[in-house]
């Protein structure tokens, strides 16, 4: 890309530039030029921080290997990314007015957020759940809930995203016997299906059984959805929790790729063709704060992808080895402090995922370190993405940083820092031996707690915690609560879904799966049927644990 | 002769985040307390009994649930019943202004919110144990 003579005269020229900048460099306008990530960035790149000879090979073309400028051809020209709000709350019927309500302001993907007792596989009447039920999410217990969820919502015209980790296939089950009724058939199913449980032991902490029988869940679940619902996400392969619980990009790019090639092999020894299920393999990164360094993650993570799916895995078909992502701003950047400064962290936030090729994105709402979006907030990060779309013009052409000195600079380097992460992981034995001895955990809290020491000793400045502090702010925006009344509903609601239901058809159910589930029986199969004649997540999940087990986190600060 | 100061830090319900409750206590660690950290996924029963096994001075609680209304109250229940309410209880987490207003009035010593320091939680249990144990020598 360069010639000798050009690098030659432009090594002469930085030169030349430096001794005369000198002169200024005793001013720093801040103690420290650092990432979000701690990384050093220098103060200007130029041609010689590019490895110009590479571009054909490195940078490309979008659509064709590697993908360092984008999964497909046209990119946002051809469709604009999916909006995408994550979203959930109460009960059933209130989420359901929620999606209807994002529908018709433009949103053009659901996602559903579900309650911590649904997460963790509990009914809303286990004792387990008091005080929980629909504070983060909408409670589901049976398929009676789902229905009323995706009331008015014909399956066959939406695509929907799952945020579920632990009971992932009896949520999947439900959905589909959601569209069963609707009278969609399999193959017209659009979705994803968080369903990444590495990434729980790592970072956001939502499990029920331990890491080998839960990846057998995954596995069976890919092997069912391979033949029977094609067009299905079967695993969004996460980074952004591995990111909210604090970690640097590097870690964020390295642990989630780990942990999807720890799917891809898993997958592979259970006999299933790589070229078959790598292609519903999604993933799901965070968008932080530093918008160049978000860049270049993106860039970094198409390419690293691409290449260990057509060397390591040998995958041929060219589908296998696209790396196609959903993007949600970051949540921990958000302030409590004067939350309208939000909506701007959200936008620039949004914005790196656009000019990163993201094909999915979720704008957080400015009021969500107070309570779940209201109607209000989740308007404006909706209408975020809109303007972004149609007003600022970065959606014309595709990946519009390649060739910056800067961006390629950092693609490369972060590209490197994730491989050599990637290396150690490997060294030390795969995913599941680094969570068990707590190294991916420590390297998290590390960074987390350097990140925390950086705000305190004013060498990050965060507008509104530590400087530019309003001491009597007055917070003025609406703040949804959900009623204590949701939990009675919910658990009332279980309890007479129980009564009525036909109970043999229950107990029979049950017993198919967990002979399915002692033996080599697809799993999700056996759930579809308990799932249809109303038997509960909670009742599902239980009838695991026996045979499962359940897993117990040493707790490592 | 100081005695390090005790500090049992705890997730209580069904949570798990648990990236605060760590770089607590980290920080804690760092300052000189004594931080036993139960893990996540407790129940009241189970931190008010290893509050009182390990003899803390103090307990922070992290919620970020939502749940904080049903499950502060409980810890505050057990520790009067099992006559252990000497032992400050703290917290920090989501929780609504009025909510805060509430949990002091029962009992809870203090609740943090986002954007805390840890050095503001660190002089506020150095500063509230030194008053506790002033007080406990005149009782």
């Amino acid at each position: 890309m360069f010639d000798k003579e050009f690098l030659d005269e432009n090594a002469e020229n930085l030169k030349k530039w430096d001794q005369e900048a000198e002169k200024f460099r005793a001013k720093k306008s801040r103690p420290r030029f650092i990432t979000v990530s701690g990384e050093e960035v220098n103060e200007l790149y130029t041609p010689a921080d590019v490895d110009g000879a590479e571009f054909n090979n490195k940078v490309g073309y979008p659509g064709k290997y590697p993908y360092t400028r984008g999964v497909h051809h046209t990119m946002y020209r051809g469709r604009l990314w999916t909006m995408r709000q994550f979203s959930g709350m109460g009960t059933p019927k209130q989420t359901n007015e929620r999606y209807h309500y994002l529908l018709k302001n433009g949103q053009t993907g659901l996602s559903v957020a579900f309650d911590l007792p649904t997460l963790m596989g509990y009914d809303s009447d286990h004792p387990r759940s008091l005080g929980e039920v629909g504070k983060c999410g909408v409670a589901v217990d049976s398929l009676a809930d789902m229905e009323l969820i995706f009331d008015g919502i014909n399956l066959g015209e939406v695509s929907t995203s799952m945020t579920i980790n632990a009971p992932a296939s009896v949520l999947l089950a439900m959905y589909l016997a959601v569209a069963e009724k609707q009278g969609v058939p399999f193959d017209k199913i659009r979705g994803t299906l968080q369903n990444d449980i590495l990434k729980e032991y790592i970072a956001q902490k939502e499990w029920i059984y331990p890491p080998e029988p839960s990846i057998r869940l995954i596995t069976d679940l890919m092997a069912f959805c391979t033949e029977n619902v094609p067009q299905w996400n079967t695993i969004s392969i996460s980074g952004y929790h591995i990111r909210e619980a604090g970690s640097t990009a590097a870690q964020e790019l390295a642990f989630t790729l780990a942990d999807g090639f720890t799917y891809i092999e898993a997958a592979m020894k259970d006999g299933q063709d790589v070229d078959a299920f790598a292609p519903r393999l999604s993933f799901f990164f965070n968008a932080h704060q530093d918008f160049f360094e978000e860049i270049a993650k993106y860039r970094a993570a198409r390419r690293i992808f691409a290449r260990r799916m057509k060397e390591k895995y040998k995958a041929k078909n060219e589908r296998s080895w696209l790396l196609r992502f959903h993007t949600q701003t970051a949540g921990c950047s958000l302030t409590a402090q004067q939350p309208e400064n939000n909506i701007v962290r959200t936008a620039l936030e949004a914005l790196s995922g656009v000019l990163g090729g993201t094909q999915s994105l979720h704008t957080n709402s400015m009021d969500e370190t107070l309570a779940l979006p209201s109607e209000k907030a989740v308007l404006i990060a909706l209408r975020t993405q809109q303007v972004i779309a149609h007003e600022t013009g970065v959606a014309n052409t595709i990946d519009p940083l390649a060739g910056s000195y800067f961006v390629e600079a950092m693609t490369d380097k972060i590209e490197a820092d994730a491989e050599a992460y990637l290396d150690e992981i490997e060294r030390r034995g795969g995913v599941v031996k680094c969570v068990e001895e707590g190294y991916l955990q420590r390297e998290i809290a590390r960074a987390a707690y350097r990140y925390q020491k950086e705000i305190e000793k004013k060498e990050r400045i965060i507008v509104g915690i530590n400087d530019y502090v309003m001491d009597d702010e007055e917070i003025d925006i609406p703040i949804l609560r959900i009623d204590e009344s949701v939990e009675r509903e919910q658990a009332a609601f279980v309890k007479d879904i129980r009564a009525k239901r036909d109970n043999d058809k229950v107990k029979r159910t049950l017993e198919d799966l967990t002979e399915a589930a002692k033996g080599n029986g697809n799993t999700l199969k056996a759930m579809l049927d308990c799932v249809r004649v109303y038997t509960t997540m909670g009742e599902i999940c239980d009838a695991l644990k026996p045979i499962f087990g359940e897993y117990v986190e040493p707790p490592v600060i | 002769m100081s005695e390090k100061i005790r500090v049992l830090l705890a997730k209580p319900g069904l949570d798990g985040h648990d990236r605060g409750v760590k770089v607590i206590a980290a920080a804690f660690r760092d300052a000189g307390f004594e931080v036993i950290y139960t893990g996540l996924r407790q129940t009241p029963d189970m931190i008010v009994n290893a509050a009182i096994q390990e003899d803390v001075d103090v307990i922070g609680v992290s919620i970020l649930s939502g749940a904080h209304m049903t499950l502060f109250p409980a810890i505050l229940d057990l520790l009067k019943e099992k006559k252990a309410d000497n032992i400050i209880l703290f917290g920090g987490g989501i929780i609504p202004d009025e909510d805060i207003v509430e949990l002091e009035k029962k009992g809870v010593d203090k609740l943090f919110t986002p954007g805390t320091s840890t050095d503001e939680t660190i002089e506020y249990v150095k500063k509230t144990v030194a008053e506790r144990k002033k007080d406990e020598k005149i009782m």
